[in-house]
C-alpha cells in the first residue's frame, strides 16, 4: 500500500472506489446505484468546469469569509514553553465552523444537477446549521436528521437549523447519535432521491461523498500553505498540523496539501475521541485497534464488536461520536503518513480551559481535542518546531455542556 | 447448485399462482420463538427469507428495525442464524430458504467460511441488501461454487443497461425493488407500473423467476398476483410486534396473516 505523489489524495481510489485497495468503496442498495452514479458524473464534470470553480471560489470568498486567519498563539507558547503553537482559525468561517464548506459546495451541485430538496445528518449541529444556511441561501428545500440525543446537548444549533427554515427529523433509534442520524438519512434517500439530494456530512459514506466533502475543505490548507509562506518566508522545516477525527473532514482539509511532503518535515497528527477517562466506550476506531468492517457504505476502521454489529461510542464531543472514520484517514494510517492518538473527555475538557485562560479563542469541544495533544507534546519539543492546531469550531454551541462540567457562562 | 428455488416456482406455477415468499428475522423474539413461527409459516409459504439482523439496516424501514434490534437484544448471534436454518431444515427439507443481510456481517465472519455455513445448515440462496452488481461478482461466483444461489437486486432506478448485465449475472431468482423506498414503506406506485418494469426484467430472459417485495401486504398483494413471486416481510414483522404488545400468541398470529395472503393469491 503505497501514497502516490502529485494526485489529490481524494483521487488516490482504484476504479472500484477503493483507496489502498481496502478502504472505501461504494456498498449500497441497488436503488441507490444510479442516483451515485449521477452524482459522481455531475461531480466530474463540475470539478472541470471553469464557470463552476469560479461561483465556487466567489462564494468560499463571499460567503463563507476565505481565508481564515492564521495566528500565533503566544501566550500559550510562553507557557508551554517549548514548541511555537499556532492555529488556524476555520471557526471564523461563516456558520462558526469548516462544515460550511462541504455544506455550500453540496447546495451548489444541488442546484446544478436541477433538485429542489436536500437532506442531510448532523451530530454536533454544525454539518446541520451549515447545510440549512446554505440550503436557505441557494433555495433550497432542507431536512436535517439528527440522533434524540445530540439534539437535546447541541440545542443552540438546532435553534439555528429551524430559524433556517429547516426541518430536524429526530432519530430515535440505536444511540440516537450521529451514527443513526447518517443510517436515517441514507434510509430517507433511497425514498426519495428522484428529486432529492443528500449531503454526507464528513468524509464519509459511499466514495463519491468522501471525495465531494475532501474537494470541499482541501481548501483550508490551501489557504494555509500560502499563509506559511507568507509568515515564514519558506516552509519551516518542522511543523505539526494536529486535527481532531470524527469523521476526518476538517483533518482531511487541513491536511490535503501537505500529505507529498516528508513525515520529518511536516507530521500530521489526528487526536480521535478517547471518550470518558474511566468508560470502556470511546469513538476512537483508528487509534484504539479496531477492524476494519463496513459501515454506512465503505469499508474502513470501525469500532463493532466480532460478530459485525456497530458499537455504541461515548463521547464528549457531538461531533466526534462516531464508530467510524474516512477511508482516506485509513490509507494515512496505514501508509504510516499519519499518527492518530486520541485525548478523553476530561482532557478535551481541561484543554478547553487552559486554551480559553491564555487566548482570545473558543474552541468547541471536538478541536480542544487536538489542543489537547498540543499542549501535551508541546513541552517536549524544540522552539523552532510549529505546532499548527486547526481550530474548526466554535464552542458557543458547547455552552450548556461546558456550563455542566466547568461551571462556565 | 440448490434446484429447491426453482422448484418451489415450478410447483407455484403448476398451479397457477405465484409464489409466496415470506420474511422474518431470525432470533425475532427469541431463537426458540423465530423457528417455531418458521416453521408454522412454511406450510403456507414457498419460500423461507430469514434475516440475519444487524444494528445498522441502512435500507430497512421501522417494522423490519424494530424486528432486527429486538433480536440482537435478546441475544442472537450469527451462528445462532445457522442453527435456526439447520433445524428447520430437518423438519422442512424440501423448503427453500434464503438467508438475508448486511455485508459487514458476512464480512466479519470471513466470505468462505460464511458459505461454507450455509452448505452445511442447507440454506438454499443468499441476499446482501449492500452488496450490489457489480462489486458482488466475485462473491456471487463464491456462492454458486459452493452451490447456493446468490439472489440480485433489481430497483426502479436500474438502468436499461444494468439491468441487461444484472440479468445475465443472475443465477435462479431476481428480486425486484416495487419503488423507492426502504422496506415496509406504503405502495406509492401503481401496480400496474410495477408489473409493466416487471415484465420488463421478465422479457430479458424468461427462465429467471423474477419476484416482487417491498410494500406488500394483504391488501397489496392480490393486485400483483401475475408476478412469478411475492415476499412480504414488514407485514409480517409488524404483526410480531403487535402480538408481543397485546401479549397474544405470535405464532398463530403470524401464521394466520401468512395463510390469508396465501388465499388472496391462489
Amino acid at each position: 500500500m503505497k501514497l502516490k505523489k502529485g494526485i489529490p489524495l481524494i483521487d488516490q481510489h482504484d476504479q472500484n472506489g477503493f483507496w489502498g485497495g481496502k478502504f472505501g468503496g461504494s456498498f449500497i442498495p441497488e436503488t441507490l446505484k444510479k442516483p451515485v452514479e449521477d452524482l459522481t458524473n455531475e461531480f466530474n464534470k463540475l470539478r472541470k468546469d471553469k464557470k463552476f470553480l469560479k461561483k465556487r471560489d466567489y462564494y468560499f470568498k463571499n460567503y463563507i469569509g476565505a481565508p481564515t486567519s492564521f495566528i500565533k498563539l503566544n501566550n500559550l507558547t510562553k507557557q508551554l514553553d517549548g514548541a511555537q503553537i499556532w492555529a488556524k482559525v476555520v471557526s471564523e468561517a461563516n456558520g462558526g465552523a469548516h462544515k460550511i464548506y462541504n455544506a455550500t459546495v453540496h447546495a451548489l451541485i444541488c442546484k446544478a444537477m436541477g433538485k429542489k430538496y436536500i437532506v442531510g445528518d448532523t451530530g454536533a449541529g454544525y454539518a446541520g446549521k451549515m447545510l440549512s444556511m446554505a440550503a436557505k441561501k441557494f433555495g433550497l428545500k432542507c431536512k436535517i436528521f439528527m440522533g434524540a440525543k445530540d439534539i437535546k446537548r447541541q440545542k443552540p444549533n438546532c435553534d439555528a437549523m429551524r430559524k433556517n427554515g429547516a426541518e430536524i427529523v429526530p432519530v430515535y433509534s440505536g444511540s440516537q447519535t450521529l451514527v443513526d442520524a447518517v443510517s436515517e438519512c441514507m434510509r430517507y434517500w433511497v425514498s426519495n432521491c428522484d428529486n432529492t439530494h443528500m449531503c454526507v456530512g464528513s468524509t464519509v459514506g459511499p466514495n463519491i461523498f468522501v471525495k465531494i466533502c475532501g474537494w470541499s475543505t482541501a481548501q483550508i490548507s490551501r489557504e494555509l500553505k500560502l499563509q506559511i509562506k507568507s509568515e515564514f518566508k519558506k516552509i519551516p522545516n518542522k511543523i505539526k498540523l494536529i486535527n481532531c477525527v470524527g469523521g476526518g473532514s476538517s483533518a482531511y482539509g487541513f491536511w490535503s496539501e501537505f500529505i507529498d511532503y516528508d513525515k520529518k518535515k511536516i507530521e500530521l497528527i489526528g487526536v480521535e475521541a478517547g471518550g470518558p477517562k474511566k468508560s470502556k466506550l470511546h469513538a476512537a476506531p483508528l487509534s484504539r485497534r479496531t477492524k476494519i468492517g463496513i459501515l454506512h457504505g465503505a469499508a474502513a476502521y470501525v469500532c463493532q464488536n466480532k460478530e459485525g454489529q456497530i458499537n455504541e461510542t461515548e463521547s464528549i464531543s457531538a461531533g466526534l461520536d462516531y464508530p467510524g472514520v474516512s477511508p482516506m484517514h485509513c490509507f494515512l494510517k496505514d501508509t504510516k503518513r499519519a499518527r492518530y492518538t486520541y485525548a478523553t473527555d476530561e482532557e478535551a475538557l481541561n484543554a478547553h480551559q487552559i486554551v480559553t485562560k491564555y487566548e482570545n479563542l473558543n474552541p468547541s469541544l471536538e478541536p480542544s481535542h487536538a489542543f489537547a495533544e498540543a499542549i501535551k507534546i508541546a513541552p517536549k519539543l524544540s522552539k523552532d518546531t510549529i505546532i499548527i492546531v486547526n481550530s474548526c469550531g466554535d464552542a458557543k454551541k458547547d455552552r450548556d455542556i461546558l456550563k455542566e462540567r466547568l461551571g462556565k457562562n | 447448485m440448490s434446484f429447491l428455488i426453482n422448484q418451489a416456482f415450478q410447483i407455484a406455477k403448476s398451479e397457477n399462482r405465484p409464489a409466496l415468499l415470506t420474511y422474518t428475522v431470525a432470533g425475532d423474539y427469541t431463537k426458540k420463538k423465530s423457528l417455531e413461527i418458521l416453521k408454522s409459516i412454511s406450510n403456507y409459504a414457498d419460500i423461507c427469507e430469514l434475516g440475519f439482523p444487524h444494528n445498522t439496516p441502512i435500507a430497512d424501514g421501522g417494522q423490519i428495525q424494530t424486528s432486527a434490534y429486538r433480536a440482537i437484544k435478546n441475544g442472537i448471534k450469527i451462528n445462532d442464524v445457522f442453527l435456526i436454518a439447520k433445524n428447520f431444515k430437518k423438519i422442512k427439507k424440501n423448503k427453500p430458504i434464503i438467508l438475508m443481510g448486511y455485508y459487514n456481517m458476512i464480512f466479519q465472519y470471513n466470505e468462505n467460511k460464511f458459505l461454507e455455513k450455509c452448505k452445511k445448515s442447507k440454506v438454499d440462496g443468499l441476499i446482501v441488501v449492500d452488496l450490489p452488481y457489480p462489486e458482488n461478482k466475485s462473491f456471487a461466483s463464491k456462492c454458486r461454487k459452493n452451490g447456493i444461489n446468490f439472489i440480485q437486486l433489481v430497483s426502479p432506478t436500474t438502468s436499461k443497461l444494468r439491468l441487461k448485465k444484472i440479468v445475465k449475472d443472475s443465477h435462479d431468482m431476481i428480486y425486484y425493488i416495487s419503488m423507492l423506498s426502504t422496506t415496509g414503506g406504503k405502495l406509492k406506485v401503481s401496480s400496474k407500473k410495477i408489473l409493466e418494469k416487471y415484465s420488463k426484467i421478465k422479457n430479458q430472459n424468461k427462465s429467471k423467476n423474477v419476484v416482487i417485495g417491498f410494500g406488500i401486504t394483504e391488501k397489496t398483494i392480490k393486485s400483483l398476483k401475475k408476478a412469478d413471486g411475492l415476499v412480504v416481510g414488514s407485514a409480517i414483522c409488524k404483526e410480531i410486534t403487535n402480538s408481543i404488545n397485546k401479549r397474544q400468541n405470535t405464532v398463530t398470529n403470524v401464521t394466520n396473516i401468512v395463510r390469508r395472503l396465501k388465499n388472496k393469491i391462489k
